[in-house]
């Protein structure tokens, strides 16, 4: 069962950029495409954990600033040549609001 | 190891055969010629003898072909080194470097030197190499009076050229005019005194010796023919060169390089036969059994050679010889003559004397500054003379060489091999069309065939690929154009040198192109210009849009917005990300200096946010890491309410200016460097380059600041700045060029500034110093901020509009707000769970 958390506007997130949301299984980065959409991943890369949340946001994909790994916002996979998956969370945006999904963070967290 | 172990234990009734004692093989002398013999003999019997050389030099082999780019700086000695100390190591190798050998004992077959070492061989090898010829002129003595013939005349005319002064070449051979061009190009004032009506009269018929010396003259070098020197002038240093017919040249440096002749004597002290060098039967051995020469000093068939190609023949004769092929000979054969000038294309082969039994064939086209001239000898080509286009050289060569008949192609001939009934060029067709066995590099003697092969079995690619597996185009280079053609013919479109490399995948543009398109047509800002380039992704990549971001910032200064978001985090928040995410703070000391207030400041933000790690870093700066991304701002906050600033440690930015004492605390110090150091830093701060931008200033040339391996390095002098560029110490390390010198500090930061200026305007993002510098040139470098003062300050101009937009501390900035949601999480569901 799904439940929303509203966890603040899109327009906080700066367009082709990312914020962080803290919670109890870890920080989770959300990110803001150029095309307005919002894409909610683990803010640790596959590679060596390296904070997504402070990569370079292009089309529908994040490089991680540690090693230069691409990650796809909408399945967390990495692209290219390199293999590993970040966990990604649903959410959904209404009137301007990002909502979270946090069964899935239950989920988690359990 | 495990051979040894497999094997019973040495007896001395059963010795293993390797305890065999190896021969002894000396050297003396360490040329390209030796080198070249052992290089050979170490493929085919690497563990025959024990080698000893002995080197008058007092360095390692190198490539003596090259010493003209080294004149010219085109070159450094590093890039012509053939043999590092590394290749003598690997090779159990004794090398005596600057070790001149004064006596052969063939009865006690042992060789000594002037210090007295003595060493015994059983096989010597002398390759003592030539003397440059010295006219025996009044005044020959006079100090400044050099040859050209190795290093240390390279050098001595270097430091000599650095006055800017007069420099009169005797000679207008190959060598003299190797000297004159690379001279000029170091700023002297250079004439080429020549006895012969006409330039190398050797190697060219008169036609090409008057192109030739157009084109010398071109380049700002005077030349006179039919001058034959009478006295050279001057109390005790050089002042005047005085012509026979009563001319007076004034003269800071005259350079005499008129021929070179054996250097024998040593061979000839020890009783063995010497005509003009050291005769030598076929299979290079002297009138002496056990004792070789190779060489220049070596006299084979009558003949004395100086050009590489028989030189290196001589050297593959010996090493087979040492290793036990009997057979081994050396045979003479026609030579080819290139000169290596840039920009100056001249071939010439065979024997191109005029006489009653030849005719000739002639192709000129003055527009294109094309002379071509075959003579022909009954059906077969003797000689040819080639300026201005010399593609078909090999070609025509290898007729020569091998003598074969001509008669059906005689009437196209001279269009070489590419022409067939008026089809359109193509470049490749003429190397396509050689034989196998067409020789392509004449210094290490590679045929066409043998690179081929190469090409094909190894999957070679590039011309460094070439050279690594063939040694083709490794010498002087003059024929990396013909081997570049062969990598066109067998790979075809696959092999494209001249492609220009996209930016990333989102383009097909250069970097080059980019920024051209930038101004031109006045795009402003990045989707702007990913519309106008029709990007093929719909906001670029990480490897693109830093490099826009920066191009535009450097386009327009003032009126670009900067992007964060397409600046690297590190960029963005100013600090450097560690590996678990934190970050790393640097705040600025200027020149490296600091004080009592500062140094507790950073204690005391150190114990307020706990801070992990303090660290000195290589520029002279205190680095605070482990820093948490929230703690950033009041990080910044405490620093600069003691007046520190950011450093500029995390940004494609001028880091740091690193200084020693200078004259205010060293007794060795010639000016101030901290003071210029930290004038520089403050001039420099805030600006952004197309990568990190490191500079040091010594104080005297004891270099303490380590200044000679900086992007850009001052090393001052009792006379003012020498100012150098373009070292690294990182992924290469590589020394700096000098720039140029200057006598005054306000000349020097006017220099730096334009200099900056220059590489934000040229260098590609990401390319640091000493990499743009190599691919634009040095010697334009030089030009454009030294020689052209018209230049250089509209480049210090220009640097001073964009730092009026730049100088803002990005710290203070942030601790007022700017950019706060990089610092806050967008929300804590930490303290919603917990609550629920």
């Amino acid at each position: 069962m799904s439940c929303y958390i509203d966890i603040g506007a899109i327009a906080d997130i700066p367009l082709r950029g990312a914020r962080v949301v803290k919670s109890a299984a870890g920080c989770i980065a959300v990110f803001r495409t150029a095309e307005n959409e919002a894409f909610a991943v683990d803010d640790k890369c596959p590679h060596k954990g390296g904070p997504l949340s402070q990569g370079l946001v292009h089309d529908r994909s994040v490089t991680c600033p540690l090693h230069n790994w691409v990650i796809a916002l909408d399945t967390g996979a990495a692209q290219g040549a390199d293999e590993g998956k970040a966990c990604t969370y649903p959410l959904k945006v209404e009137n301007g609001r990002i909502l979270l999904d946090c069964s899935a963070l239950a989920t988690t967290v359990a | 190891m495990t051979t040894t172990l497999d094997r019973p234990a040495p007896t001395p009734s059963n010795p293993p055969p390797l305890q065999k004692a190896k021969q002894k093989l000396v050297v003396i002398g360490n040329g390209m010629a030796p080198g070249r013999a052992l290089e050979k003999l170490f493929e085919q019997a690497p563990d025959a003898y024990d080698v000893t050389i002995f080197n008058a030099e007092p360095r390692v082999n190198y490539d003596r072909i090259m010493l003209s780019p080294v004149l010219s700086g085109e070159k450094t000695f590093e890039q012509i080194v053939i043999h590092g100390d590394g290749w003598y190591v690997k090779h159990g190798v004794t090398l005596y470097k600057g070790a001149t050998v004064t006596q052969i004992d063939r009865s006690a077959r042992t060789v000594t030197t002037a210090r007295g070492v003595t060493v015994p061989y059983d096989k010597l090898l002398v390759a003592t190499g030539s003397l440059p010829i010295v006219i025996p002129v009044p005044g020959h003595g006079l100090a400044g009076v050099l040859t050209y013939r190795d290093l240390d005349d390279v050098q001595a005319m270097l430091i000599a050229a650095k006055s800017r002064g007069t420099a009169v070449v005797i000679g207008g051979g190959l060598l003299g005019l190797e000297a004159a061009v690379g001279l000029r190009e170091q700023g002297m004032d250079v004439t080429v005194v020549h006895l012969a009506p006409t330039l190398m009269e050797r190697q060219l018929d008169s036609p090409a010796g008057h192109l030739l010396q157009r084109a010398i003259e071109q380049r700002g070098i005077k030349v006179l023919t039919k001058a034959n020197t009478k006295a050279i002038l001057g109390e005790k240093k050089v002042e005047a060169v005085l012509l026979e017919d009563g001319t007076r040249l004034v003269a800071d440096l005259v350079v005499m390089a008129v021929g070179i002749r054996p250097n024998a004597q040593l061979a000839k002290d020890a009783g063995i036969i010497v005509n003009r060098g050291i005769v030598v039967d076929q299979s290079m051995r002297t009138s002496d059994h056990d004792i070789y020469a190779v060489g220049e000093c070596a006299e084979s068939h009558g003949q004395v050679f100086g050009l590489v190609a028989p030189l290196y023949d001589m050297a593959g004769v010996i090493a087979a010889q040492l290793a036990g092929d009997r057979d081994a000979a050396f045979k003479p054969m026609a030579v080819a003559t290139k000169l290596k000038v840039t920009g100056i294309n001249l071939f010439s082969a065979g024997d191109f004397a005029e006489g009653k039994d030849r005719q000739e064939i002639v192709l000129r086209d003055a527009a294109r500054g094309v002379y071509k001239r075959l003579v022909i000898m009954g059906d077969k080509l003797v000689g040819t003379v080639l300026y201005g286009d010399t593609t078909d050289g090999a070609w025509f060569f290898d007729f020569i060489k091998k003598g074969t008949s001509i008669a059906e192609l005689r009437e196209t001939l001279i269009f070489g091999p590419s022409y067939a009934g008026g089809a359109p060029l193509d470049p490749t067709a003429a190397v396509a069309a050689l034989p196998d066995e067409a020789e392509i590099c004449g210094c290490n003697g590679v045929c066409k065939g043998k690179i081929v092969v190469a090409i094909n079995s190894l999957g070679l690619k590039t011309l460094d690929d070439v050279r690594v597996h063939t040694k083709a185009s490794a010498s002087c280079g003059s024929c990396t154009g013909l081997v570049e053609q062969l990598l066109k013919v067998r790979l075809g479109e696959a092999y494209n040198p001249a492609a220009v490399q996209a930016l990333c995948g989102c383009t097909s543009y250069g970097h080059d192109d980019v920024r051209r398109l930038i101004v031109a047509k006045g795009v402003k800002t990045i989707p702007g210009l990913m519309q106008a380039l029709e990007w093929r992704t719909s906001c670029g990549c990480a490897k693109c849009r830093p490099a826009l971001n920066y191009y535009l910032l450097c386009a327009w200064p003032g009126e670009y917005e900067d992007d964060s978001q397409s600046r690297f985090i590190n960029e963005r928040v100013h600090a450097n990300i560690q590996k678990d995410g934190t970050y790393s703070v640097v705040p600025r000391m200027w020149g490296g200096m600091t004080s009592a207030k500062e140094l507790r400041a950073i204690a005391d933000v150190v114990e307020k946010f706990n801070i992990p790690a303090v660290k000195c870093t290589g520029g002279q700066r205190i680095d605070m890491l482990g820093v948490k991304k929230e703690d950033l701002p009041g990080v910044w906050a405490d620093l600069n309410k003691a007046g520190l600033v950011s450093g500029a440690a995390y940004g494609k930015a001028l880091r740091t200016v690193k200084t020693c004492v200078g004259s205010e605390w060293c007794r060795f110090g010639t000016q101030d460097s901290t003071g210029l150091g930290v004038k520089l830093e403050k001039f420099l701060w805030g600006s952004w380059t197309p990568a990190k931008l490191k500079l040091a200033v010594s104080g005297c040339p004891r270099n303490c600041a380590e200044a000679t391996c900086k992007d850009i390095g001052i090393v001052c002098v009792e006379s003012g700045y020498d100012i150098h560029f373009a070292g690294a110490a990182g992924l290469d390390i590589k020394g700096t060029e000098l720039l140029g010198h200057v006598d005054t500090e306000a000349e020097c930061v006017e220099v730096v500034a334009a200099l900056t200026q220059l590489y934000r305007e040229q260098g590609r993002y990401l390319e640091r110093v000493y990499k743009w510098a190599k691919r634009v040139g040095y010697d334009t470098v030089r030009q454009q901020v030294m020689s052209d003062k018209a230049r250089r300050r509209a480049l210090y101009d220009r640097f001073v509009l964009s730092q009026r937009f730049t100088q803002k501390d990005p710290w203070a900035e942030r601790v007022a707000g700017k950019d706060a949601h990089e610092f806050r999480p967008l929300a804590d569901l930490r303290v919603l769970q917990a609550a629920e």
